[in-house]
C-alpha cells in the first residue's frame, strides 16, 4: 500500500466514511464523524499505519486533510 | 435570580470575537427579552457564543422560561419537543431558520427570535425557570424542570467551595445546554467574573491559544476529555494561568485520577472531582484538593446540601438544589415541587470512616458516555420501535447492541438518534436473547455469554 492510500485508510476507517468525502480537503468538525472523538481514532489509525508517534502540538495543529499531509513531512512520511 | 448582574457594568462577561462587558451583555438581553412576555416558554438551541449565552441570561432574569437543547440537536427529535411543548418562540441560530415557518421577529448576530403561531394556552409554575434534557442528547422528550431556587442555590454552594471570585475566567469545554456547562456559567456571572465562549475542542489549538491570550483560570471536563488531555501529554503542557480543573460527568478511571493530580501538583493547579446530576441542578459533591489522597472518591456534599445513604446503599441528595421534578409535555408546566428537596440519585454508593463517599454501581440501566446519560432501556426501546429487534447493553465505554439478525445501518442510525459518535457502539449477531422464565431479558448473562 502506498503512503497515500495508508493515509487514506486512515481517515476512512477512523470515520467510517466513503472515500470521496476526503476531496475538497475535509476539515475538522465539518462532519459528524470528525468531532473530537474521531479525532482521537485518527491520530491513533496515522500512529499505527506510519509507526509513529505525534506529539501534542501536532496533534492540535492536525485541522484538515492537507494540514496532516504537511505534519506527517516532519515524521519523514512523505505522502 | 441575576439581578445582581447590573451591578458589574464594565466587568467582562463573555469573552468572544471580542470582549463583552456586563453592561454590552444585559442590554442585549433586555431588547431580546422585550418582545417576549414574562412566563412565556422559549426553545433555545444553545451555542458558546455571546448572543446565546446573552440569552439565557436574559430569560432567567425576566422570569421567561428557557428550554435549551443544542443547536445539533437531531432535527426529528426537535420538532417533536416542539410539538409537545408548544413554545411561544423560538431562539435559535439564523442557520436553522429555513427548518421552521415560522415568523422571524428580531436578530442579533447569529442568532434569530421566532413567533411560533401556537394558540394554546397551558399554565406555567411560577417557580419554574429551565428545562433541560438529563443527558444532552438522548431521544427522550424528559425534561427536567430546574427552579430559580435550584440553580441559584446550587451555584451559591459551587462559588463558596471554588472560591470563585470577579476575577476568575472559565472557558467553554462543553455545550452549554448541559447543566453543568451552565452552573460554571451561572456561578461565574454571580460574581461578576467572566466566560471565554469559544466552539473549539481541546483537541483544536486555537482552545489552547485562547488560554493563554485571555489568561483563563479555569476549565472543567467529563472523563473523556481527560482522556483527550492524556493524549495531548497533559503533564508536559505550560498552563499558567490556570488556578483549577473540574472534573464531572461520570466517573474518571482511577489512573486518570492520579495521573491528574500528579500532573497537576507540579503546575500548581488544583485539580477538583465533583459529582451531580441535572435533577439535582448540577452538582452535589465535590473532592477537595486537600483530600485528594482519596483517589476514587465522589467526596463529599457541596455546601448546604446533605447526601445520605439509603439502605439498599442508593445515594440520596437532599438541599434547595433538588429539582421540582420531571415534564413530559406543556401540560406538565403548571407543576409544582414533587421532589420535596429529596432525590434518589440512582447511584449506589458507599462512605468511609472520614466521611466520604465513593460510587459503587448503579440501581438502573444507564451508562455515562463522554459525558451523556444514556438510558439503555429507552434507547432500545427506541430501536426497537423502528423495527430493529435488538438487545442494548453496554458500559461507561461502549454500548453493545446485540441481536439474532444482521442490521448493517443499527449503529448509523442509533448514533444519528442519540447523537453520538459511531465508535462507542458495537454490534453483535448472537445465536438467541437469554431470558429468564418470566421472559426478561438477562442483560448480565447475554454479556458473559457473548462479550463486549
Amino acid at each position: 500500500m502506498s503512503n497515500l492510500e495508508k493515509y487514506n485508510e486512515a481517515f476512512i476507517e477512523s470515520f467510517g466514511i466513503e472515500e470521496e468525502v476526503l476531496k475538497n480537503n475535509l476539515k475538522y468538525n465539518t462532519i459528524e464523524e470528525w468531532d473530537s472523538i474521531g479525532h482521537m481514532s485518527l491520530m491513533a489509525a496515522l500512529e499505527d499505519a506510519f509507526d509513529i508517534m505525534l506529539e501534542t502540538e501536532d496533534i492540535i495543529e492536525f485541522s484538515d486533510y492537507e494540514k496532516g499531509k504537511e505534519i506527517l513531512k516532519k515524521y519523514d512520511v512523505e505522502i | 435570580m441575576f439581578k445582581k448582574l447590573d451591578e458589574y457594568k464594565n466587568n467582562i462577561a463573555i469573552i468572544e470575537d471580542k470582549e463583552y462587558s456586563y453592561n454590552e451583555m444585559l442590554s442585549l438581553s433586555k431588547e431580546l427579552t422585550s418582545y417576549i412576555s414574562k412566563r412565556d416558554l422559549v426553545i433555545h438551541l444553545t451555542s458558546n457564543t455571546f448572543e446565546s449565552i446573552a440569552g439565557y441570561v436574559g430569560f432567567i432574569k425576566e422570569k421567561i422560561v428557557d428550554l435549551l437543547l443544542p443547536s445539533d440537536i437531531n432535527k426529528t427529535l426537535l420538532k417533536e419537543v416542539i410539538q409537545n411543548y408548544k413554545p411561544k418562540f423560538l431562539y435559535i441560530p439564523i442557520s436553522l431558520k429555513d427548518k421552521f415557518e415560522f415568523d422571524e421577529v428580531v436578530r442579533y448576530k447569529n442568532y434569530c427570535l421566532l413567533k411560533t403561531n401556537f394558540d394554546i394556552d397551558y399554565k406555567i409554575n411560577d417557580e419554574l425557570a429551565l428545562l433541560l434534557t438529563t443527558s444532552g442528547s438522548t431521544g427522550s422528550l424528559k425534561f427536567v424542570r430546574q427552579s430559580y431556587k435550584n440553580i441559584y442555590s446550587n451555584a451559591k454552594s459551587i462559588i463558596q467551595y471554588l472560591n470563585i471570585k470577579s476575577n476568575d475566567i472559565a472557558i467553554t469545554t462543553l455545550p452549554s445546554s448541559y447543566t453543568f456547562m451552565l452552573s460554571i456559567i451561572n456561578s461565574h456571572f454571580l460574581q461578576g467574573g467572566s466566560v471565554v465562549a469559544c466552539e473549539y475542542s481541546i483537541m483544536q489549538k486555537e482552545f489552547w491559544d485562547l488560554i493563554k491570550e485571555k489568561k483563563v483560570t479555569t476549565f472543567s471536563g467529563v472523563p473523556f476529555t481527560f482522556e483527550m488531555l492524556k493524549r495531548l501529554k497533559f503533564d508536559r503542557m505550560e498552563l499558567d494561568s490556570i488556578k483549577y480543573i473540574t472534573q464531572a460527568g461520570g466517573k474518571l478511571r482511577e489512573d486518570l485520577v492520579k495521573y491528574f493530580i500528579n500532573s497537576c501538583e507540579k503546575k500548581d493547579i488544583k485539580f477538583i472531582v465533583m459529582y451531580g446530576q441535572t435533577e439535582a441542578t448540577a452538582r452535589i459533591s465535590y473532592l477537595p484538593w486537600e483530600n485528594r489522597d482519596k483517589i476514587g472518591s465522589i467526596g463529599i456534599a457541596i455546601p448546604d446540601v446533605k447526601i445520605e445513604l439509603a439502605n439498599d446503599g442508593e445515594l440520596i441528595c437532599k438541599g434547595d438544589n433538588v429539582t421540582l421534578g420531571y415534564s413530559q409535555n406543556c401540560y406538565d408546566l403548571y407543576k409544582g415541587d414533587e421532589n420535596n428537596g429529596v432525590l434518589y440519585t440512582g447511584d449506589i454508593a458507599r462512605e468511609d470512616d472520614d466521611g466520604f463517599f465513593y460510587i459503587v454501581g448503579r440501581k438502573k440501566r444507564f451508562v455515562k458516555i463522554f459525558g451523556n446519560r444514556i438510558n439503555l432501556d429507552e434507547l432500545e426501546k427506541i430501536a426497537n420501535k423502528n423495527g430493529y429487534e435488538v438487545v442494548i447493553s453496554g458500559n461507561d465505554e461502549k454500548i453493545v447492541i446485540y441481536s439474532t439478525k444482521e442490521y448493517k445501518d443499527i449503529i448509523e442510525f442509533l448514533s444519528k438518534t442519540i447523537k453520538q459518535n459511531k465508535k462507542i457502539f458495537k454490534f453483535k449477531i448472537v445465536n438467541s436473547i437469554i431470558r429468564n422464565s418470566a421472559g426478561k431479558i438477562l442483560y448480565k448473562e447475554m454479556e458473559k455469554k457473548y462479550g463486549y
